[in-house]
């Protein structure tokens, strides 16, 4: 186990090297004669030592994405870079992965969202699979598999057979597994997609241990945006087999009009009367931290209502996003919107117009349940 | 006739049935598990896709399943005589009894490799197994439960097979149904023969029950 790396940098200066970098990645799959696109030209750079969430819903692409990281599934082109290593070079002509793909691969720890533990070994014995793949020996392959159990905190399960477990032990032996390798980088398919929220936090824990402690740079898709809330320093949206946005969570936050940021932080509330000027107010860092709606109040005498808010942690800062209502049109308050801009605030203008189309796009679906 | 002249007849009886079929089932496993491997592992999709090998191993397959086994006993006599010196008695029964029982084993470890679920398969893949780790590391110690019913129900086929062999000169409990039980007509006998092929078929049920519900009960909570 490589030691803990305390100089590890800074989450919000991430500069760091790309671990895993893909080029106009595209897969076509050939679907009785009909030709079906999951991947269209997917640009994805993950630095290293970041959990870099991919989010989507399903059939947008993201396990293809995943599965075409370590070429379990073959792009029909673009090209995979993980570790300074050109995969797709690798991969060799045909079906079967070349044994330089093969040994990239078992430096690529994988956990799936159904675990795929083999019923007929034990818990340990799973996680020296690869071990075995690796061609350690024996007592050495023992020795890691018991450390690494310690690790995920199963140390007393090593001779119970997986059927025995819960889904949330099952889990921890399949991260486990993966890490048997030393791997720099860690995939992760909806790892916690079959567990119940409880096991997914702790599972989620487990894996921002992992990123802290090892090092281990994380790439993991869901559908899920908690996840990404919960662990990401960066994230991707994906639609349709295209990357829509991508970014650190503080990029994202502070890109106008982000859906990400939105579906992250969501803000509702409507401007209570005419005249009023309604503003969506993002914090972050530092700014999170300062009593800037009292000192606005103070400082030009205004009232001020809060229509809606959201305040979460992020990747261990404190982020939130907020929608005030200032008395008077957006003329008047040019200063004082300049005043939160100068604290670091990033603010944006909610347009008015939207409220109108909102009310009566409810009342046919009220109607329509009346009459079920 | 006597207990006293069954007892030797019906000894010997046995002991043939059980040579044949025992070495017919050596045979057909060590045949049919690589044949059956191959027909997964070379259909579209699989870890050596290759549509002419998947074509070749299926009508193989197909021909020798589709030949009632009392034809494929008599077109084999050549080839037994050939192989064994003689297509009499137990020992060259051996080969059509596993010619026979080589496709039908074969598509058993066909479907119970196929049930093994793809996502073990991709797991090793990602592990950087390569195709002998996900045969053997993979594949076949999962999929050891449904193997072992297969080679159960292959025996039990092939005592069926093994009594057709006693009517062209095979030996076995089906030779002495045929000579004794039918052609003398000593119904005792008959019976007998019955009887102790009902226990024979039992047993083999029994062991192979046994040992595939130790191997699942490690996957269940105990």
């Amino acid at each position: 186990m490589r030691p803990a790396d305390t100089n590890r940098p800074a989450l919000d200066n991430s500069d760091g090297n790309p671990v895993i970098t893909t080029t106009g990645l595209t897969k076509v799959y050939d679907s009785r004669g009909r030709e079906v696109t999951a991947l269209d030209g997917v640009d994805l750079h993950v630095r290293e030592g970041e959990v870099f969430g991919v989010i989507g819903q399903s059939g947008a692409g993201k396990s293809s994405l995943i599965r075409c990281v370590n070429l379990l599934e073959r792009p029909t082109s673009g090209t995979v870079t993980v570790d300074g290593v050109d995969l797709t070079a690798l991969a060799g002509r045909g079906q079967r992965a070349s044994k330089e793909l093969r040994a990239a691969r078992s430096r690529i720890g994988m956990v799936f969202q159904h675990f795929n533990l083999l019923s007929s070994r034990t818990v340990q014995g799973n996680i020296e699979l690869p071990l075995e793949i690796l061609g350690v020996s024996g007592k050495e392959r023992s020795r890691k598999a018991l450390e690494l159990l310690d690790l995920v905190g199963l140390a007393d399960k090593a001779k119970s057979y997986p059927g025995q477990l819960s889904g949330g032990q099952k889990q921890r032996v399949g991260i486990a597994r993966a890490l048997a390798g030393d791997p720099k980088v860690l995939l992760s398919d909806e790892a916690t997609s079959a567990l119940d929220p409880e096991t997914t936090r702790s599972i989620l824990q487990l894996l921002r241990d992992l990123n802290q402690q090892l090092g281990l740079t994380v790439l993991l898709i869901t559908h899920e945006m908690d996840v990404v809330k919960t662990i990401c320093d960066s994230a991707a949206l994906m639609k349709r087999g295209r990357v829509v946005e991508t970014g650190t969570v503080a990029e994202l936050l502070a890109t106008p009009g982000s859906e990400l940021a939105s579906e992250l932080f969501p803000v509702t509330g409507h401007a209570t009367g005419p005249g009023r000027t309604v503003v969506d107010v993002t914090f972050q860092g530092e700014a999170a931290s300062q009593p800037v709606i009292s000192q606005l109040s103070r400082t030009y005498n205004i009232d001020i209502s809060i229509l809606g808010a959201a305040m979460d942690t992020v990747g261990g800062k404190q982020i939130g996003r907020m929608r005030i209502e200032l008395p008077g049109p957006y003329e008047e308050n040019v200063v004082p919107i300049g005043f939160l801009r100068e604290q670091g605030l990033q603010v944006d203008a909610v347009e008015d117009a939207d409220e109108p189309t909102d009310v009566p796009a409810q009342i046919p679906a009220l109607v329509k349940e009346n009459a079920k | 006739m006597t207990w006293s002249e069954m007892q030797p007849l019906l000894s010997q009886g046995i002991i043939d049935t059980l040579y044949m079929v025992l070495w017919a089932t050596i045979v057909s496993v060590l045949g049919g598990l690589p044949l059956g491997l191959l027909l997964v592992l070379t259909d579209k999709g699989g870890l050596l896709q290759n549509a002419v090998v998947n074509k070749v191993v299926g009508v193989i397959v197909n021909i020798g399943r589709s030949l009632p086994f009392i034809v494929l006993l008599i077109a084999l006599i050549p080839f037994t005589t050939l192989v064994v010196g003689t297509f009499i008695g137990p020992s060259a029964m051996v080969v059509p009894l596993a010619i026979g029982a080589i496709p039908f084993f074969a598509r058993l470890v066909e479907t119970a490799v196929r049930e093994v679920d793809h996502g073990l398969v991709e797991a090793a893949q990602a592990m950087g197994g390569g195709v002998p780790t996900v045969v053997f590391k993979v594949l076949l110690p999962q999929a050891l439960p449904t193997l072992i019913s297969a080679v159960t129900t292959t025996v039990i086929v092939l005592v069926g097979y093994s009594a057709m062999a006693g009517a062209v000169g095979g030996g076995g409990l089906g030779s002495v149904a045929v000579n004794y039980g039918y052609n003398r007509f000593e119904t005792n006998f008959m019976l007998i023969t019955v009887a102790v092929l009902i226990v024979l078929v039992t047993v083999v049920q029994l062991i192979g029950d046994g040992a595939v519900r130790l191997l699942a009960r490690r996957g269940r909570t105990s």
